[in-house]
This record gives C-alpha cells, sequence and structure tokens, in this order.
C-alpha cells in the first residue's frame, strides 16, 4: 500500500542513491564510480558500527567455556535486580514525561503555535546543562528543609525519575510533536469538540491512539537513556541502576561487563523490533486518510 | 419562527476585523448558505456557531438559548469539515458512533442509529472498514453520518465538497440536500462555489469582507443584486457605465447608444450609473418591440459546451457578453462581424455600488 512517500528510498542505500544520483548526460564509467564509492561508503559505515560490537563479543567468548562470562552474569542475582529497578524507574519517567509532554505539545500545536519554537529551545536544555551540574543542583535543593528528598529511598528514586524525566525531555519531545505533526491535530479535535467530547476523551480516545507510533519511539528512547544512564544515579546513590551496575562491575570482572553490554544491546535491538511491529498499520492509517 | 438567530455578532483578530455585524435569523428546518470569496469571514462565522471562536460582540441564540460562550462540546451541534476529520484509528462505525458513545446511549442503540445513518448515507456495507480505506466522497458520506447521529439541533457544514471531484461534488450536493429535507435539520453550510449555493439553499447569505451584501433566495439574489458585489459575485454579468439621460422616463446613454430601463432612475440627468446585465437577457437580433436595440462589433466567441459565449464591444471598452444554447444548427458570428443585440428593458438593473471586477473586460465572471 501506498504511503504517499515520493522521495529517495529511505535507508543509507537509498540516502547515498539521491547524494550520488549521476547527472543527465554523464556517462557509464562515470554511473559506476559512483556505485563503487556508494559501496565503499556503505562498507566502512557497516564497519565502523559492527567492528566494536564484533571485538565485544569476541571478548566476552575469551574465557573457558565461552560462555562463562554469560552464565555468570545471568547468575548474578544482581544483574536482574538492576535490571528490573531501571526498567520500573524507566516506566514510571516515560509515564511521568508523557503526562508532562503529550498535553503541553498537544496544547501549544493547538492553542499557541507562536510559542513552538521556546518550547523548543527549552527542550534543548538538558544538552547545554551536563548531568553532573543537574544532580548536584538537585541534591542542593531537595536534601534540605523545606524539601528533604534525598533522606529516603523513595525520595531519591522520586529524584531519580525527575532528573530522567528532565533528560529525556528533547527525546520525548520531539518524538510527540512529530507525531502531532503527521495528523491533522485541529481538525480532529474540533470534530471531536463537536460530537460532545471533552479535552480528556479527546486526548485519550482520539489523539493518543494516533500517536502510537511516536509515543512508542519517545518512550523506547527514553527507556534506552535511562537503562544506560551513570552520572544521576551514582551521585543519588542509586546502585541498584543498570548503569551503576555495570560500572561496579567493570571494576571488579573483566569479561562480564562485556557480557552485560551486549545482552543490554540485545534488549535494546528487541524494544526497537517491538515498535516495528506495534507500529505497523498505523502508519499507513494516519497519513492516508484525510482530504486527497 | 426563529430558530438560530445571530444578532451584530462581530469577531476580530487584533486589528483586523474579520466579521462585521453579522445578523441573521434562521427558521427551523432552513438551509442557509454563507457565499462569498476567501476571507470574506464565512468560516470564521461558522466557527462562531460552532463554538471554535468565540464573537468579540453580539449574541448567538439557538432555539432561543444563548450559546454564545458556550463551549463546542456543549451546544449540540454536527460540523462537517472541508478535511473530512474522520478519527484514523476507528472504523467508518466507531466514528458514526462516537457522538453517541460521549453521550453514554446504550451499545444496542447506538447499533442501530449507526445501521440507520449508514444506510441514509448509503455505506452500510462499509461499517468495519476504516477511513483510509475509503475514498473522498465515502469519507465525506461517513462524516456526514457522524455529524448526524446524535441528531443534533444545527448541522453546519464547512465547504464539505472542495476536496472532492467535480462529478463526486454534484451528487453528493444533491445527497446532502435530500438528506437535509428528509430530516428537516436547520442548516448552514460554507461555500465558495455559487452554483453550489444556489442549488442547495433555501436562503443565500452573500458575504464580502467580513459584512453581509445581500441575504435572500437563490432567486432574489441572483436576479435582484442589491449591491454591486453581488451582482458580479454571483454568475456572470455584464457591469456598463451609463449616463443618466432623464431620470423619471428611465432613459440612459451606454457607450453612446440610447436605452430605456423599466424604473425611473433616482440620479440627477447627467450623472452616471452602473448597470448590472445578465448575459441570458440579451439576444442577437433586435428583439420583439420595445426592446432595447444596441449595435456593435464581435469581439469574442467562446464555446462551452452547452452555450456559447459572444462578447461584442458596443463602444471603446465597453463590452456586452450574451449566452447563446448550442444546436447543430447555430449559425456563430465572426470576430470583428457587425452585430445588432437587444435586451428588454426589465433587463438592466441599477447597481448601488460600482462592484471590483475586471474592468477591463467589463464582465464579471465567477
Amino acid at each position: 500500500m501506498s504511503t504517499g512517500w515520493s522521495g529517495p528510498p529511505f535507508g543509507p542505500i537509498g540516502v547515498m542513491r539521491s547524494w550520488l544520483k549521476p547527472r543527465p548526460g554523464s556517462g557509464d564509467r562515470k554511473r559506476r564510480r559512483s556505485s563503487l564509492v556508494a559501496w565503499v561508503i556503505l562498507i566502512l559505515g557497516v564497519f565502523y558500527f559492527l567492528l566494536p560490537l564484533v571485538a565485544t563479543l569476541e571478548f566476552s567468548l575469551r574465557p573457558k567455556p565461552t560462555t562463562l562470562a554469560y552464565t555468570n552474569v545471568l547468575a548474578d542475582p544482581k544483574f536482574g535486580g538492576s535490571l528490573l529497578y531501571s526498567f520500573t524507574i524507566g516506566i514510571i519517567t516515560i509515564i511521568v514525561s508523557l503526562s508532562i509532554i503529550l498535553p503541553t505539545a498537544f496544547w501549544v500545536r493547538l492553542k499557541v503555535p507562536r510559542l513552538r519554537p521556546v518550547v523548543e529551545f527549552v527542550t534543548l536544555v538538558p544538552f547545554i546543562i551536563p548531568a553532573v551540574i543537574l544532580v548536584f543542583g538537585i541534591i542542593r535543593v531537595y536534601s534540605r528543609k523545606p524539601f528533604v528528598f534525598t533522606a529516603t529511598e523513595f525520595g531519591s528514586d522520586a529524584l531519580l525519575v525527575a532528573a530522567y524525566v528532565v533528560l529525556s525531555f528533547p527525546y520525548m519531545y520531539r518524538a510527540v510533536d512529530t507525531g502531532l505533526a503527521s495528523i491533522d491535530v485541529r481538525s480532529l479535535t474540533e470534530a471531536a469538540q463537536s460530537l460532545g467530547a471533552g479535552w480528556t476523551r479527546i486526548i485519550l480516545r482520539v489523539i493518543l491512539p494516533n500517536l502510537r507510533t511516536a509515543l512508542l519511539s519517545g518512550a523506547f528512547l527514553t527507556l534506552a537513556i535511562v537503562i544506560g544512564e551513570y552520572t544521576i544515579a551514582s551521585f543519588l546513590a542509586r546502585n541498584d541502576q543498570f548503569g551503576v551496575y555495570l560500572s561496579l562491575l567493570g571494576q571488579n570482572k573483566a569479561f562480564e561487563p562485556a557480557a552485560v553490554s551486549l545482552i543490554s544491546f540485545g534488549l535494546t535491538w528487541l524494544a526497537m523490533i517491538v515498535i516495528a511491529l506495534i507500529g505497523r498499520g498505523t502508519r499507513d492509517r494516519i497519513q492516508i486518510t484525510g482530504a486527497r | 419562527m426563529s430558530f438560530l438567530e445571530l444578532t451584530g455578532v462581530q469577531k476580530h483578530f487584533g486589528l483586523t476585523v474579520a466579521v462585521e455585524n453579522f445578523n441573521l435569523v434562521a427558521g427551523r428546518g432552513e438551509f442557509v448558505s454563507f457565499l462569498g470569496p476567501s476571507g470574506c469571514g464565512k468560516t470564521t462565522t461558522l466557527r462562531m456557531i460552532a463554538g471554535f471562536e468565540t464573537p468579540t460582540a453580539g449574541t448567538i441564540l439557538l432555539d432561543g438559548a444563548d450559546i454564545t460562550y458556550r463551549p463546542p462540546n456543549q451546544r449540540n451541534v454536527g460540523m462537517v469539515f472541508q478535511s473530512y476529520a474522520l478519527f484514523p484509528n476507528m472504523s467508518v462505525g466507531d466514528n458514526v458512533g462516537f457522538g453517541l458513545r460521549v453521550r453514554k446511549r446504550p451499545a444496542d442503540q447506538i447499533r442501530k442509529r449507526v445501521q440507520e445513518l449508514l444506510e441514509l448515507v448509503h455505506l452500510s456495507d462499509k461499517l468495519a472498514r476504516y477511513p483510509y480505506q475509503l475514498s473522498g466522497g465515502q469519507q465525506q458520506r461517513v462524516a456526514l453520518a457522524r455529524a448526524l447521529a446524535f441528531e443534533p439541533q444545527v448541522l453546519l457544514l464547512d465547504e464539505p465538497l472542495s476536496a472532492l471531484d467535480a462529478k463526486i461534488r454534484v451528487t453528493l450536493r444533491h445527497e446532502i440536500r435530500a438528506i437535509q429535507r428528509q430530516l428537516g435539520i436547520t442548516t448552514v453550510y460554507v461555500t465558495h462555489d455559487q452554483e453550489e449555493a444556489l442549488s442547495l439553499s433555501d436562503r443565500v447569505v452573500v458575504m464580502s469582507e467580513g459584512r453581509i451584501e445581500q441575504i435572500g433566495t437563490p432567486f432574489e439574489v441572483y436576479n435582484f443584486p442589491t449591491t454591486g458585489f453581488v451582482a458580479s459575485f454571483v454568475g456572470t454579468l455584464n457591469v456598463l457605465p451609463a449616463l443618466v439621460v432623464d431620470p423619471g422616463a428611465g432613459r440612459l446613454s451606454v457607450g453612446g447608444q440610447q436605452i430605456r430601463i423599466s424604473r425611473p432612475v433616482s440620479a440627477r440627468t447627467g450623472s452616471t450609473l452602473s448597470l448590472a446585465l445578465r448575459p441570458e437577457m440579451v439576444s442577437i437580433g433586435e428583439g420583439p418591440a420595445g426592446s432595447n436595440v444596441v449595435r456593435g462589433s464581435v469581439v469574442d466567441v467562446s464555446f462551452l459546451g452547452s452555450i456559447v459565449r459572444i462578447r461584442i464591444g458596443i463602444a471603446e471598452g465597453v463590452n456586452v457578453t450574451l449566452d447563446v444554447f448550442n444546436e447543430p444548427t447555430l449559425i456563430l458570428p465572426k470576430l470583428e462581424e457587425a452585430i445588432t443585440i437587444s435586451f428588454p428593458a426589465e433587463g438592466p438593473l441599477v447597481l448601488e455600488s460600482v462592484p471590483v471586477i475586471d474592468t477591463d473586460a467589463l464582465v464579471a465572471e465567477v
């Protein structure tokens, strides 16, 4: 089914094809050379991304028996515990993040589109302020009266989630905003309003289901950030966090950190496949409908 | 009796006046069209009735209740959008039943009503389809069914046929009118297409630059335009500069040739005014006794299918366009051929103001 896309094909080959498209009148030799350059760039790219992974895999398989690093990691209760902790924190971060960003992005697009550049600028703040500054600021404000959060486990977890919400802001906002751009938010909202729906129903029943792919992308990016994050968790003494566990593991063991890295990499890829599978079909529905 | 009443409605966007002193009383079951060019304020007025825009001043009453500041979801007004605005994540059935689910109607009642509405728009076999699986015309039918399903007091249609091709537009236009008559629902229809407005409406509101130019039946608006704008915007029109010769007798001079109109003119002798003359009022030849007879030469001949449009220059810069029905035996005049044309004294109308039109041709075509 057509998605209405009429540009060059997606993916590195497609992009390169469009870059290296020969000009009319150029000869076969020129075209062959362009094609060769494209293949060289592609192969270099593949090497650049795959070599470190292959090296990590090779390193993790060095002990005898070869799967020892993996069996050790999987047998370690701290591995499962830290992964579960990070997933839980990640899920809470996604929920909090979405409940703040979705209505904000929706409202900005619908009612105050002039403010979009301002909001976009605000979303860049986490890129400007380093995580270590952010966590020191958090500790300084929330470790003294009247907001003593760092004194309890729950308080520290809450601070961790709050910090991660800030860190994931650029990714989540952009994902949601891109999703909103792909649908006619104004008409859909007004249609739902004219049918008697209130704001909650409009967001939950009309807007949210049509942003499924965008929300999943934002959610998995957030999850990936949370699982790999070290600085904030470390300063807030959240040693159960997967990033901190990975770092501690690296200080004591040689091969296991490589195995854990590959396992977490595999989990991330799995998440991406889930996005692709869940989002399949929704994309066509949203892009094709409307006035033609 | 008034059902939908807009009194002194105004809408300003900053310093821009979008709608100015809009007054309209629509009766129950009436089909009213807002007709005008882009930016004339017709859609803004419709959006104020729907509740998507708040008037800067004025009141909107629906069945006696003041809805001026009522939120759109509490107005009981159905709306059909130009872009259809069907919910892409819902099937046709779910789209049509949305308004009923919001109103928490029992499931079996919703099912029955959805089926009923889909039969009305001839789409009962498309219940489980998604919007992207339907053509543009089908999508707009679903949008119409959805807007009618919860039995709104007023149906608003915002250029619903603009995105469709010509043939489907005509078919759907007839269907909309038939459904509106069958349900007897008060309807406000926004369009810039005069043919749509004239063929559908009980009354047409012609708008320009945020103001109402004229309200009347299609017959009145077409045959008796009260302003130059209406005369030029609705239908094809000859606008002729005329010199008053004898106001009491209705004698005027057009391009140096004397004519007579059926009513006395209020302007003074020697003053100039604009006359509106529809092409269909003009015929080739001297016509019956008492007709105005004018001589000129053929400037242009355009074949338009069922009619042939002939432009005749009667003086320097003054042209009269006339339409002749096409028939196989028709002998068309040649370019620059001398020709005599005639029109009855009832044909020309004196315009209140000179319309903004193509003054070069002095023929307004819409």
